[in-house]
This record gives C-alpha cells, structure tokens and sequence, in this order.
C-alpha cells in the first residue's frame, strides 16, 4: 500500500504524514488525561519512551514480531501509568503535573544509565516496521475508541471530575479509581505511539524524550483545544507541519514556532476549537441548508 | 570530607535558590509556573560574559548589567506574553510561558552559536584553608552575594511598601487590588526582582563553572522549579530552604557515587517530598472549597 502510495506523494510527505499520524495518537491518549479527565502531566513524553524502548528493544534484541511487540509497549506503559497513578493521582492540578515532570525526567535518567537501553548512545539498529498505511488504521482506530470512551457513562463520569472534583466525588462517581483507569489509558496510547515511533525513526536516544518533548505534546492538545477530538487532530496536525513550513527560515524557525504559542494563546486562550461543538454545528448547518431547500 | 561536601553543595544551592526566589514569587501572586524563567537566568549568564569578555568591564559592574538587562526582559516578557492571558484558562498562560521558553533560547542559539561558551576567568584561584575544609574565592564571593541578596529580599518583602503590597497581592489578588494597591505594577516588580535575581545566579554559576551555553536554563530552571516546590512554593523563606537542601542533596548524591544519577536525584526527592507534603516543606495546606 505504502510503495502504492509513493506513486503519487513523495517519500518526504510520507515520513512527515506518518509522523503525524504518530503523533496525534500520542496527543489523544494526552487528551483523555488532560483534556477529559482534568489532570495535568507533564511527564507524557516518559510513556512514549516506555513503549518505544520495550517495542524496539523486543523487536531488536529478542527477534519478536512486530506488532505483538507494539502492543506489549503499549501496555507496559500503561502498567507503569497505572503504577504511578496510585500515589501521584492523589495530587492535585499544578502540583501533579510538576510531579509528573520530575518522574519524566528520572525516565529519562534511568535509560540514559540502563545497559540494555544503549545509554547515553542511544539505542540503534531498529527495524523499519511503521509504515503510513499502518499509522493511519491506528489513528483511525484511536479517534473511533477515544470516541467510545468520551461518550461512555465512564467518559461522562470523567467528565465530571474534570468540572468539579469534589462534586462528582459527592454524586457517587469513585474519583481515584476513575483518575487511574483514565491514565492507564492514556498512556497506553502514548506507549503504542512510542512503539511505532521507535520504528520509524530506527534510533532511539533518552534526550528524545525529555520534558520539552511533553510540553509539545500538551501544545499540541492546547492549541487545538482541551477535550476535543476534532481539536487535538488539528492542533497536532499544524504544530507537527509547522517547522516543516517555516524550514524556509532555517535557523528562526523555532523562534517563530515560540511566537506563535504565545500569538495563539493570546488570540484564542481556549484553543483552536476548544468549546466547539463540530457535531452541534454541523447539525445547526444541515438545519439552515434543509431549511433553505424547503423554502 | 563531609564539610567540605557541605560547602560545595550549598553554593550550588544558593544559586538554585536565587533562581528559585523567581518561581515562587511570580507563582505566590498569579499562580504561574513561569517556563520561561530558566531562560532569563540564561540570557543574564550571556549579558555577564559579554560585558566581561568583550568590554573588558569588572565583574560586579557585568553581574548589575546582567540583572539590569535581565530585568528589561522579564517585565517586557510578563507585559506581552502574560498580562494579556490574565483572566484566561489556567493553561493558557503556562503554554505562552513555554513559547516564550523556546523563542528565547533560538535567539540565543542564533546569536551566540549552540555551543557552551567559556567564562573568562575574573577572580584569581585563590583557596582559603580552614581546617579541613577547602573553599575557593569564586565560592566566597557566591556564598557572600548570594546571601546578601536574599536578606535583601526579605527586607524588602518585610518592610518596603512595595513588598507589602506583594505579600497583599499574593494573599488574595482581587481584594488586594480593590484596597487600591496597582496590582500590574505589583506583578512588573515582582518579576522585576526575580529576573534580577536570576540573571545574578547565571552569572555566579557562570564564574563557578567557566561554562555558559544557550540550553543551561533548562535543567537549572527545572532544578531550581523543584526547590521551589519542595520549600512550599509561595514562600520566600521555602525557596532558600529547598534551593539549599536541593544543591546539598545533589552534590551528596554524586560524592557517594550516584553521578550519573544526577539529574534525577533533584526529581526523586521532589516527588518523595510531594506525595508526603503536598505542598512542599514550608507551604500552607491547599484548600479545598466546595
């Protein structure tokens, strides 16, 4: 499908599509936890490295299939999400995201100190396995799950907590169990999202992951919009294109990028369709053309 | 062996705390964690080396340049990128914050090249003998400015007018502004002192280590941010505690052979103290309104 594909687009924008398409699962699994759930983490470029590092060290070392692989990254992250949330979940708002800062960067220590991670040299030699096609079933089926769980009474549930934590406490919702399934399972999406990273990068270095590689994805989830699907896709999708864009400008382009954050939040605090309800407009659209048609 | 570990880690803790004095001040009155206060401890370790190197001047007259130019950008910073996000979502001012971060560090980047920098050396290797124990003028002069500056701090904080319109401010902002204190004028002087303090600690950690580059603000800011929090951020006096606690803890760490563990150590203790003291060692219990 991928050597079809390069029939028609070039080699070029398939690696930056695929990345992009990497990075919107990663920023979705970050919108159920912030975005959703109402829990800052800083630490979210940490679950990414799990699921990279165990994918690439399974594929590479012990000669597993790829896929099984993806999802045992996956999963280990979100064991090591789960893990952590039992102590860290109990804080709340700043003071957690700066504890999942500090447990970002001891990852990041831990792998650069590890044997099997390769150090500070990073880890190499990693099979190339993700491919566009691939990219984009996982994204499609990570938008139709993330879907399922926002308008589940579980979704509604973590809704509530991220309103008011102490009212859906009092209504009967159990905030602490909610808070920890919702971080396992935004970091699973982080994990799998690592896991294809690592293959298409084919080189992992601790420093990839560092707390700046977190920010970018709560950028991404921000600018876009807290909670909105449709947002966090677009956000991810011009952020990721935007120093592709500005390559132009070669060594001010992250000088410009960082104008634009700050650009942005002054224009539209709330993001790119933070409070937009594309369903609703949509509707209200159809309404007036049906409308139009009848009269 | 074990005082002059001491010695060692509380220079570096004094300058942890004087970038931390920023964080805690600034997050004390808005509730902001100031990303991009790293990069101004940054830019006043560049104006220091600048004013040595190139113009040849004495090193305290380059360490007032630093907090002189490092004040101008920090009020010119809260002035575009945060006073405008003032009654917006929590998350809108940390993002500008971030974006602030990283276009001053590309400035820098482009103008002074990505690679670290050495700092001329300014004052002679002279060591002071006391007992066992071994420290050097570069530390003296550390120890001594740093902590000047910090009762400084607290004088003004405790007696000045202004200071007393910080603390108002801080307590609770929109009464404080509605008893006719200029709240915006409160926060300009608020990040006024804190970019002062921080360009001074880029200096001294300059002069302490010959090395400058345009990315040291990041794990010092961080570093310095986790002393904040484990003091109990919003106080003044929490700031120094864990700046101090935090530069001992580091320099303890590698000494008994965990170096590669460093910048971890700071992390570990950050999140051990928080889960058992949420709000750092000296911060007042959170309340939870219903």
């Amino acid at each position: 499908m991928d050597s079809l594909l390069t029939n028609f687009i070039s080699p070029y924008y398939i690696k930056i599509f695929t990345l992009v398409g990497i990075y919107i699962i990663i920023a979705l699994g970050l919108n159920f936890i912030t975005g959703v759930t109402g829990q800052l983490s800083f630490g979210h470029a940490a679950f990414v490295s799990i699921g990279a590092y165990t994918a690439a060290i399974l594929t590479a070392r012990l000669q597993l299939p790829f896929l099984p692989s993806l999802l045992v990254g996956g999963l280990l992250a979100a064991m090591v999400g789960i893990l952590l949330g039992f102590p860290i979940l109990r804080l709340t708002g700043d003071y957690l995201g700066i504890a999942t800062l500090g447990f970002g960067e001891i990852v990041i220590v831990v792998f650069q100190n590890l044997e099997i991670t390769g150090g500070t040299i990073g880890l190499s030699g990693i099979a190339k396995e993700t491919n566009m096609t691939l990219v984009f079933a996982l994204v499609i089926f990570t938008i139709w799950a993330m879907y399922r769980l926002q308008n589940s009474r579980f979704g509604r549930a973590l809704m509530a907590i991220r309103e008011d934590e102490i009212a859906a406490h009092v209504m009967g919702i159990n905030t602490t169990s909610y808070k920890i399934q919702a971080f396992g399972i935004g970091t699973f999406f982080a994990g799998i999202g690592g896991g294809l990273y690592a293959h298409m990068i084919q080189y992992l270095n601790p420093t990839d992951f560092g707390f700046s590689r977190s920010f970018e994805y709560l950028t991404f989830v921000v600018l876009g919009g807290l909670g909105s699907i449709p947002g966090t896709i677009l956000g991810t999708t011009i952020l990721t294109l935007a120093p592709e864009f500005l390559r132009f400008v070669a060594e001010y382009r992250m000088m410009i990028y960082g104008a634009l954050m700050v650009i942005m939040m002054i224009f539209r605090p709330r993001g790119l369709l933070g409070g937009v309800d594309l369903g609703k407009k949509f509707r209200a659209f159809s309404k007036k053309t049906s409308q139009k048609h009848a009269g | 062996m074990f005082w002059q570990q001491l010695i060692n880690g509380i220079t570096l803790g004094s300058t942890y705390a004087l970038i931390a004095l920023g964080y805690t001040m600034v997050y004390g009155i808005i509730q902001l964690i100031n990303f991009a206060h790293g990069e101004i401890y940054m830019i006043g370790a560049f104006v220091g080396v600048i004013a040595v190197a190139v113009f040849k001047l004495n090193i305290f007259i380059a360490l007032f340049m630093a907090m002189a130019v490092c004040i101008f950008i920090g009020v010119t910073v809260e002035r575009i990128a945060y006073r405008p996000l003032r009654r917006s979502t929590r998350l809108a001012p940390l993002i500008s914050a971030i974006g602030v971060s990283i276009f001053l560090q590309t400035l820098m980047t482009v103008m002074a090249g990505p690679q670290a920098i050495g700092f001329p050396q300014v004052i002679d290797d002279q060591l002071y003998h006391l007992g066992s124990v071994t420290i050097s003028k570069v530390q003296l002069i550390i120890l001594v400015l740093a902590s000047t500056m910090m009762i400084g701090l607290q004088l003004i904080v405790k007696y000045v007018k202004i200071g007393k319109a910080m603390r108002a401010a801080s307590e609770d902002y929109d009464t404080a502004s509605l008893m006719g204190i200029n709240v915006n004028r409160v926060i300009s002087f608020t990040f006024a002192i804190g970019s002062a303090l921080a360009a001074a600690g880029g200096v001294m950690v300059g002069m302490y280590f010959n090395s400058i580059h345009p990315l040291m603000g990041v794990m010092a800011g961080l570093k310095a941010f986790c002393a904040a929090v484990l003091g109990g951020i919003g106080s003044i006096p929490g700031a120094m505690l864990g700046g101090l606690f935090l530069g001992i803890a580091e320099v303890t760490g590698v000494a008994i052979g965990y170096g590669g563990y460093r910048d971890a150590i700071a992390f570990t203790l950050l999140i051990l103290v928080l889960l058992f003291k949420p709000t750092g060692i000296l911060g007042r219990p959170i309340q939870r309104k219903v």
